[in-house]
């Protein structure tokens, strides 16, 4: 078995042992990008002499005994989150040459964990898409299925992840952007309770949306992760205070007497057939787990879609006013003024699906609109966060599908932003309200395709979410497989 | 109509972009659409109920009022696409 094909806690344990090096590890992950990577397209920037310097840093450390939760372990970053002295595009040409003077916090952590970093991931523009469609680098591919969309706006650090181009990944999950490509890409996904990780540095998309999560190939994995991730930034003002419990303890335990909900409103027409089958098998295989699954009422759900899409885009308009060409990124030349540079530089410089969204933001937040549209959507989130609470009262967790349907054909949906919008349809209530969420791996289509299952808890309830994840791993015992590339 | 083009072509002139006849046309038929997606949400009685504005309950954040490290100047200006001494420089505002 090659390295590249291990999880962090396998290879952790080789590298106390002494049975492999920091600089094996990491030659092995470079040596499998240099034979898939043309193919899959996962990364905007790879970072290989950096991380052959961070590698061998790490094995000076280890011979000195100091091994630390992710030493030696080579990690993707998504491009949205800023790297000191490294570009950082965000997808999108308009920041195609920006070098951040400083490291988002997750990135210092993951850093100070010991972690290496491989390269940057590609990603849809600003994180608007539900495909990598939109990446102004050009798409990335499923390893699954080289036709498809490996899921967004994350696809990149997702499909890194399942073509064994890194050994863990973090990405952003504004409304589904991390759980949905886990799904599409059969690894697992987690996005944190709103406030439970520091967005500093992360370049806003919907700022009460927006939360850093990491991929992974096992839940035990993403309980590492989240052990590093996880915690209070002073330099983010929403961050929360909350204690972080070791969420390594919540992997293993059992989910005896647990009642999980399954909202009835989540099974719709339109499901496809595989998709809906798997979830069956997967609730029967938790109540032999000892779960007592329990049929929910989340009224709301018909809404989500609607809600998401005023809120999103009425933030975003207003957190990429600041791409105007003065301070950084692209500058439009060959300009009559200034009024003139900031409409030629906006218009060179975003994508088509970044374009519509600030135009549906800046209606919904205009003169006259603001009420029918951010106000009445406001209020309706609120409506939907409430649903949360009641079903809360009845039930540990939820459990739904992640997507409707399995990953996509590249193109099939472009055209028609409605239809893209919904592959994100059981993910955005997640973020409306604030909770963490999980999609963890449960089967294949008879294609071949993975299809992913989501948990939902309670706000700061990310151990449970661990707990029943892992259980379902541990007992589902879901065939490994690799993708053929 | 949710939207004209005309509107759309406002609501651009708003965003600070340019858009071309062909985006404009795009755009309106899109907008159109997703808009009437969106009208969905008046099947709601929502009269009384407060906006939610956060999605956890968060108050003011306070931090001592110390002179903490900052990026300073230079690495201020160091991605700016014209920049001279300590300034941005800007194609001229006014004739």
């Amino acid at each position: 078995m090659e390295l590249h094909q291990l999880t962090i806690h396998e290879l952790q344990e080789k590298i106390k042992s002494g049975d492999v090096s920091a600089t094996q590890i990491t030659q092995s992950v470079f040596s499998r990008i240099d034979t898939v990577e043309e193919r899959v397209h996962a990364y905007i920037r790879l970072l290989k002499e950096e991380a052959m310097a961070a590698a061998a840093k790490a094995d000076e450390s280890i011979k000195k005994g100091d091994i630390k939760p992710l030493t030696g372990i080579p990690i993707a970053l998504k491009d949205i989150v800023c790297t000191k002295g490294i570009t950082t595009t965000c997808g999108s040409h308009i920041l195609h040459n920006f070098v951040p003077p400083y490291n988002a916090t997750a990135v210092e952590k993951l850093r100070a964990a010991g972690a290496v970093f491989v390269g940057k991931t590609n990603m849809d523009e600003f994180a608007m898409g539900s495909s990598t469609e939109t990446s102004y680098f050009g798409p990335t591919r499923n390893p699954w299925d080289l036709e498809r969309i490996p899921g967004g706006s994350s696809g990149g650090s997702a499909a890194a992840v399942a073509a064994e181009e890194c050994i863990a990944s973090i990405g952003s999950d504004t409304g589904g952007s991390i759980r949905q490509p886990a799904a599409l890409c059969g690894i697992v996904g987690m996005k944190p309770t709103y406030g439970r990780v520091s967005r500093f540095g992360l370049i806003a998309f919907a700022s009460s949306l927006d939360q850093i999560g990491p991929f992974t190939k096992d839940v035990e994995d993403c309980a590492i992760m989240m052990n590093v991730l996880a915690g209070y930034d002073p330099k983010e003002s929403t961050s929360v205070s909350a204690e972080v419990p070791d969420y390594r303890q919540f992997a293993g335990r059992d989910i005896k007497g647990w009642k999980i909900g399954i909202p009835k409103e989540y099974f719709i027409e339109g499901i496809d057939t595989e998709v809906n089958a798997a979830i069956k098998k997967a609730i029967a295989v938790i109540e032999q787990s000892g779960g007592q699954c329990v049929e929910i009422s989340l009224p709301h759900t018909q809404y989500c879609l609607a809600v998401y899409y005023i809120i999103a885009p009425a933030e975003a308009c207003s957190n990429l006013a600041r791409y105007d060409g003065v301070r950084y990124g692209l500058r439009a030349t060959d300009v009559r003024d200034l009024l003139d540079m900031y409409k030629k530089t906006r218009m060179q410089g975003f994508g088509a699906e970044v374009k519509r969204r600030i135009m549906i933001g800046t209606y919904a937040l205009s003169a006259g609109y603001y009420d029918a549209y951010y106000k009445k959507a406001s209020q309706v989130r609120a409506l939907i966060k409430r649903d949360f609470e009641e079903a809360f009262k009845n039930c540990d967790v939820i459990l739904t599908p992640t997507t409707p349907t399995p990953a996509f054909k590249i193109g099939e949906k472009t055209d028609d932003p409605l239809q893209m919008y919904l592959s994100d349809i059981f993910t955005i209530s997640t973020n409306l309200a604030g909770i963490p969420g999980i999609s963890v791996p449960c089967g294949f289509t008879s294609g071949g395709l993975p299809i992913g299952m989501q948990f939902l808890a309670s706000h700061f309830e990310e151990g449970k979410l661990i707990q029943i994840a892992s259980a379902y791993e541990k007992n589902a015992k879901i065939e490994k497989r690799r993708p053929k590339l | 109509m949710k939207i004209s083009s005309r509107e759309v072509e406002y609501v651009a002139n708003l965003a600070r972009l340019e858009v071309t006849e062909a985006e404009k046309e795009k755009f309106t038929a899109q907008l159109n659409d997703i808009l009437l997606y969106i009208d969905k949400l008046n099947e709601l009685d929502t009269k009384g109920v407060e906006p939610m504005s956060h999605a956890i309950s968060v108050t003011n954040a306070f931090r001592e009022d110390k002179i903490l490290d900052s990026i300073g100047t230079e690495n201020s200006l160091a991605n700016a696409p014209d920049a001279r001494g300590e300034f941005f420089r800007v194609p001229k505002v006014i004739d």
